[in-house]
């Protein structure tokens, strides 16, 4: 019999995941709540019926998850010792106010440093939250389980277990950054998590989220990372993320979030880590003249590969969107940026914009840009573009021309080329460790 | 200070500069003149070391150094000065920014120590105010959204700030109106003294009308076919390159 593969299920779900899910803590727990448990339930079996996405899936063509199919993961790995002093006290050169942590995608209370964030901010665990029987998170993640998604984030949905959940009450503003470090460790097998995070800033809120996902080893583990926010009317919430994983570590993390009337996200991604990273941003601009801005900045090498993906839903008038990518590659690394903008039909007066620049440092270094505008209404100002080029030669002769070494005339351009995204990081504190790790990531080359 | 002899170059193997000899004493201004084509941007560049500008012939010494085995960044250091024809823009890097690691990587390779961000400050403003420039140029990215007047002044801004022994200004009047030009050849004189020595390659007589020239030579085909005086530049702005060269080739 031919080997057919039906257009609805375009990639196979490895059994071992499947087998992994039904000895796991996700189908074995016995106080989860029912709803819960059939929720968990009807996912597992919606991802055995979907599997892993292949690259003959639209959304999924420029990145292949075939090394993860093939990797022998460990689904409940057993939890590792980390302490306080394993982890960087300092990272990105800044010493955290409000710290929550995560290993393997479970919240270590004992690591965090979480302070009183003020009057009804509720900064704490999933498991927490779902133990407490909280309203709001009840009904915003049963919501969320209902929705239609990728595979991953219905394979998320089935290993709902942990992750972080902020709540920031109306009229309320957090003026200390939230930071949330998740780590990943290595094992004898590389370690899956899936940490499903929930953000919820409420009316007239203000809110700034760092994220770093750094990794304590050199081997591999898999993280596959569901973040729902919903920004309320009139909302602002910044949210700065760092991925510097394990070079071995595959990293695929979906954002998705919802804006209301005249609420703002502005989220910005630096990407240095993983062997296989996925940033994926869906966002859907639902009340009138709501705003998001999604920025990027990423340096890969190697082979590793880095995929930013954003859908942007403009569903009422007068909402805009920016977006701005930047990727520096070298040796045999990959990069993708595929955008797509959706205008409905009666969403007037929308702008929307994207941008997407590479440089490439090596022969052997690609970038993929897929740009994709659905409009359905016709007063709107859409653009998009995408360049891909090597370093200026003509910039570079000059540089050296006033004295300024080959290697550090490169990296003064390399800096330069990702300031743009990067000077665009709302909060200030951010820019000079971000821009120190661009020299550093520079600085480790060994060629011109 | 310079010495040029028997200097030919090619570029993508087309012979450009076939035997050009040249001697620069210590502190002379000499000109270059000649019609487009004649090799006067190939010599600024391979005297520069430009990619793409293969040397087959020839030596150039500079100071007793051997200067066409060095790199770009070790002729600045050296002592030597490109002002552009067409300077270059860079986003995203300040001007002061490139100022100070221009500055700090000459001195490195001179044996001085680096400036702080304190001294270069000083050093900075008061060559801005010798040239009569704005500290707001500074700020601003390397040429980015730059008059053609102002490009040309922050060429002369830098060799200021680096103070090179021998420079080569490659057509700098080129796109300048005369005001403009007046202010960049003030800027360049300003700059003339005893231990610095200038080459200035120029299409036209009038940029030589504001910095006046020791020596004037004229570049045909790729060598100097004559030289003499600032009055030699006269007589050609007179008889024109064509019939110049027709006689030259005589």
């Amino acid at each position: 019999m031919p080997d057919l593969i039906p257009i609805s299920s375009p990639g196979a779900a490895p059994a071992d995941w499947l087998a992994g899910w039904r000895t796991g803590p996700a189908a074995t727990a016995s106080e989860t709540p029912e709803w819960l448990q059939s929720a968990r339930s009807a996912a597992a079996g919606n991802f055995e019926r979907m599997g892993l996405p292949s690259r003959r899936v639209e959304d999924w063509r420029y990145t292949s998850l075939a090394s993860l199919a093939e990797q022998n993961l460990d689904w409940s790995p057993p939890s590792v010792d980390v302490t306080r002093e394993s982890l960087p006290a300092l990272v990105f050169g800044r010493e955290a106010d409000c710290r929550l942590v995560l290993v393997n995608g479970e919240v270590r209370p004992n690591l965090s440093s979480i302070p009183n964030l003020g009057d009804g901010v509720v900064l704490t665990s999933l498991s927490n939250a779902l133990g407490e029987d909280d309203d709001r998170v009840l009904r915003f993640l049963r919501q969320r389980l209902a929705e239609d998604g990728s595979s991953l984030k219905i394979l998320n949905d089935s290993w709902l277990l942990d992750g972080y959940v902020l709540i920031v009450p109306d009229d309320t503003t957090i003026d200390m950054p939230i930071e949330i470090l998740s780590v990943g460790t290595g094992g004898v097998r590389p370690p899956a998590y899936q940490p499903r995070n929930l953000v919820i800033a409420g009316r007239r809120s203000h809110v700034t989220i760092v994220e770093y996902h750094i990794g304590l080893c050199i081997g591999s583990y898999f993280a596959n990372i569901v973040t729902d926010i919903d920004v309320g009317p009139e909302a602002i919430v910044r949210h700065c993320k760092v991925q510097d994983e394990s070079k071995e570590a595959i990293h695929l993390a979906l954002y998705s979030a919802r804006l209301d009337s005249s609420a703002q996200l502005d989220s910005f991604s630096f990407t240095l880590g993983s062997r296989i990273s996925r940033n994926e941003l869906r966002v859907r601009l639902e009340g009138l003249g709501a705003y998001c801005r999604l920025n990027g900045a990423y340096l890969v090498r190697e082979n590793q590969h880095c995929d930013h993906t954003s859908v942007v839903s403009h569903a009422s008038p007068e909402t805009s969107s920016d977006q701005l990518y930047k990727g520096v590659l070298d040796g045999q690394a990959s990069g993708v940026y595929q955008g797509k903008v959706v205008v409905h039909a009666d969403a007037q007066k929308v702008e929307a914009h994207q941008m997407s620049r590479a440089l490439l440092l090596s022969e052997t270094s690609e970038v993929s840009t897929k740009p994709e505008l659905k409009i359905h209404a016709d007063d709107v100002q859409c653009s998009h573009g995408a360049t891909a080029g090597e370093l200026d030669a003509e910039a570079l002769f000059y540089l050296r021309s006033r004295g300024i070494p080959e290697i550090r005339a490169r990296q003064l351009l390399v800096e330069a080329f990702l300031n743009e995204a990067i000077d665009a990081v709302a909060l200030a504190g951010m820019r000079l460790p971000l821009e120190q790790n661009v020299v550093r990531w520079m600085a480790e080359r060994s060629g011109p | 200070m310079i010495e040029i002899k028997n200097l030919h170059a090619a570029v993508d193997g087309m012979p450009i500069l076939k035997g050009l000899d040249l001697t620069i004493a210590s502190g002379e201004v000499h000109a270059i003149m000649g019609p487009n084509g004649a090799g006067k941007s190939t010599l600024s560049y391979v005297l520069s070391g430009r990619e793409g500008y293969q040397v087959t012939d020839g030596t150039v010494a500079f100071k007793g150094q051997n200067l066409l085995e060095l790199e770009p960044e070790q002729r600045a250091a050296a002592g030597l000065f490109l002002a552009f024809q067409y300077p270059v823009e860079i986003p995203g890097v300040t001007n002061m920014t490139f100022l100070k690691h221009a500055l700090n990587s000459v001195r490195i390779q001179r044996g001085a120590a680096e400036l702080d961000a304190m001294e270069f400050l000083k050093l900075v403003r008061a060559k801005t105010k010798e040239l009569g420039m704005s500290d707001d140029m500074l700020k601003r990215a390397v040429n980015i959204g730059f008059s053609g007047g102002e490009k040309k002044r922050n060429e002369i801004l830098q060799m200021a700030v680096l103070e090179p022994t021998f420079a080569v200004l490659d057509e700098t009047d080129s796109g300048l109106d005369i005001d403009a030009l007046k202010i960049v050849a003030e800027g360049v004189n300003a700059l003339r003294c005893r231990e610095r020595s200038m080459l200035v390659i120029t299409h036209y007589q009038r940029l030589l009308d504001y910095i006046v020239p020791d020596h004037v030579h004229v570049l045909a085909a790729g060598r100097i076919v004559t030289s003499g005086d600032k009055e030699l530049a006269l007589h050609l702005e007179e008889e024109g390159y064509a019939a110049f060269a027709e006689r030259a080739a005589a």
